[in-house]
């Protein structure tokens, strides 16, 4: 199991800070949730915690090491990645894109090997969608993509995910089932922090949940604390009531957003 | 045909098969770290780069003879420890087409990578492909056709090469005098034939040379 630590960190574009002063601890076997509004950072706090873009301070650790100057292949075996699924540009078949998944663990000037093969027809097995190893990528659903994206983070073997609203652009149905392996991904042991634009979501998958607003890391904490009617009124300048339902026994929060309150 | 109108279309040939070799070789480097990367002294790099194209050759000529003659900042040393100097050598018509054609290769090639969708590279690093091997598996072969168009206009370029070759290496017959410099000598002494000859082959390989780098540029776009 692993741990990442975020610690005062400063992220944004071409030296001007997008947020700062953002620190947390994300351990194994762990889902965070990282809740704001649109424009806050959260696309530019996950690529800079992927290395994409450098941090203008502060550091990202992993199991106590800076990732500060990693190779992209030892990198990518410990933090994987699953973007918004978006159309896709090459009609690879899906089981070519979950194999772009074992990149970093191929050698260099090496062809996947059978194991590599079998591991990603494990993993489309197990999210259950084996059916679609055969079909371009850029012909199936939406949700579908987003299935093989997860698919291909899974190939990966990473420690940490990070995952970018994997349920934006899905449809009900796929949405609780993304979420659903997410909560299994975790189970495993895996580190798992998203973005989601959903405070339900958070409900739903979450032990924990991070507020980022307007760049800093607002609220941090156990979803229960975090996910309440002040603080969406705060972040999102509407009135939401959080109302606890009983479901099998064990209570059950879901956000109730109120209309009328919210005109103004 | 006289010997020296063959020799100076091989010599012609070899000099610009030769500098857009060079030309990928130095260019295409210099395109993608002018296109992907920021650094310190990129603005400098990208001024020198382009100058050639602006400047009067016989300037950039004037320049390679400063840098490169036997008295030159690198010429020199070269000239006390070996006795050999590029000047007056085929070898200087290489470098003259070389710094010559380079603008056209790293510009054109420069505009197809940026054209690469950045996306594609960082999806490439987050899957674990370091960032060179990146530039070669997936940058480089979608920037593809626009290389090659600019490696085509290279060797264009450096085929009708004229005025910086006349500078660094010379108009010697059948040693430094390529096409151009053989059709310049010829007017000059009256043949009027050669002269035509000469003309007619450069114009033709011209047209062809611009025929296969607009369909590239076209597949590029």
């Amino acid at each position: 199991m692993s741990r990442l630590e975020v610690a005062g960190l400063a992220f944004g574009y071409h030296g001007r800070a997008v947020g700062r002063d953002v620190s947390f601890a994300l351990e194994g076997g762990e889902v965070m949730c990282l809740l704001g509004p649109n424009g806050g950072g959260k696309t530019t706090l996950f690529r800079t915690i992927l290395g994409l873009l450098s941090p203008l301070g502060g550091t990202v650790v992993i199991d106590g090491e800076s990732l500060a100057g990693w190779s992209r292949p030892r990198l990518a075996r410990v933090l994987g990645y699953v973007p918004q699924a978006q159309l896709g540009v090459f009609p690879f078949t899906v089981r070519e894109v979950v194999l772009m998944g074992r990149t970093a663990h191929i050698g260099p000037f090496a062809t996947p090997s059978r194991r590599d093969v079998a591991l990603a027809e494990a993993t489309l097995e197990a999210l259950g969608v084996a059916h679609l190893a055969e079909r371009p990528y850029t012909e199936v659903s939406g949700g579908e993509r987003q299935m093989t994206l997860v698919a291909r983070a899974l190939a990966q073997e990473p420690r940490v995910l990070v995952m970018d609203e994997p349920t934006a652009s899905l449809d009900f149905g796929n949405q609780v089932r993304v979420l659903s392996r997410v909560r299994e991904l975790a189970a495993r042991g895996i580190a798992v922090i998203l973005s989601t634009h959903d405070p339900d979501q958070a409900f739903l998958c979450a032990d924990r949940v991070a507020l980022l607003h307007a760049g800093r890391l607002a609220h941090l904490g156990p979803t229960a604390e975090v996910v309440t009617p002040a603080t969406l009124r705060e972040t999102y300048g509407v009135d939401v009531d959080v109302v606890t339902l009983t479901r099998e026994g064990r209570p059950v929060r879901v956000c109730v957003p109120s209309l009328e309150r919210s005109k103004a | 045909m006289a010997d020296e109108t063959l020799s100076a279309l091989a010599l012609s040939v070899r000099v610009a098969v030769l500098a857009t070799l060079a030309n990928a070789v130095v260019g295409i480097p210099l395109a993608y770290l002018l296109a992907r990367r920021r650094f310190r002294g990129r603005a400098l790099l990208d001024l020198l780069v382009t100058l050639p194209l602006v400047l009067p050759p016989t300037v950039t000529g004037y320049y390679l003879i400063v840098l490169l003659g036997r008295r030159g900042w690198l010429g020199a040393p070269v000239y006390a420890a070996t006795g050999w100097s590029i000047t007056f050598t085929w070898y200087a018509a290489v470098m003259a087409a070389t710094v010559m054609a380079l603008p056209l290769l790293v510009r054109t090639a420069r505009a197809a990578i940026e054209s690469v969708d950045r996306d594609l590279e960082k999806a490439a690093w987050t899957l674990g492909r370091s960032e060179w091997r990146t530039a070669l598996e997936v940058t480089l072969p979608l920037a593809r056709n626009g290389i090659l168009a600019g490696l085509v206009l290279a060797f264009a370029r450096a085929l009708g090469e004229f005025g910086a070759t006349l500078m660094l290496a010379g108009n010697i017959p059948g040693k430094t005098a390529t096409v151009p410099l053989a059709i310049y000598t010829a007017v000059q002494t009256g043949e009027e034939t050669t002269a035509l000859a000469l003309v007619a082959i450069l114009t033709a390989l011209s047209c062809v040379v611009l025929v296969i780098a607009g369909r590239l540029g076209a597949r590029a776009a």
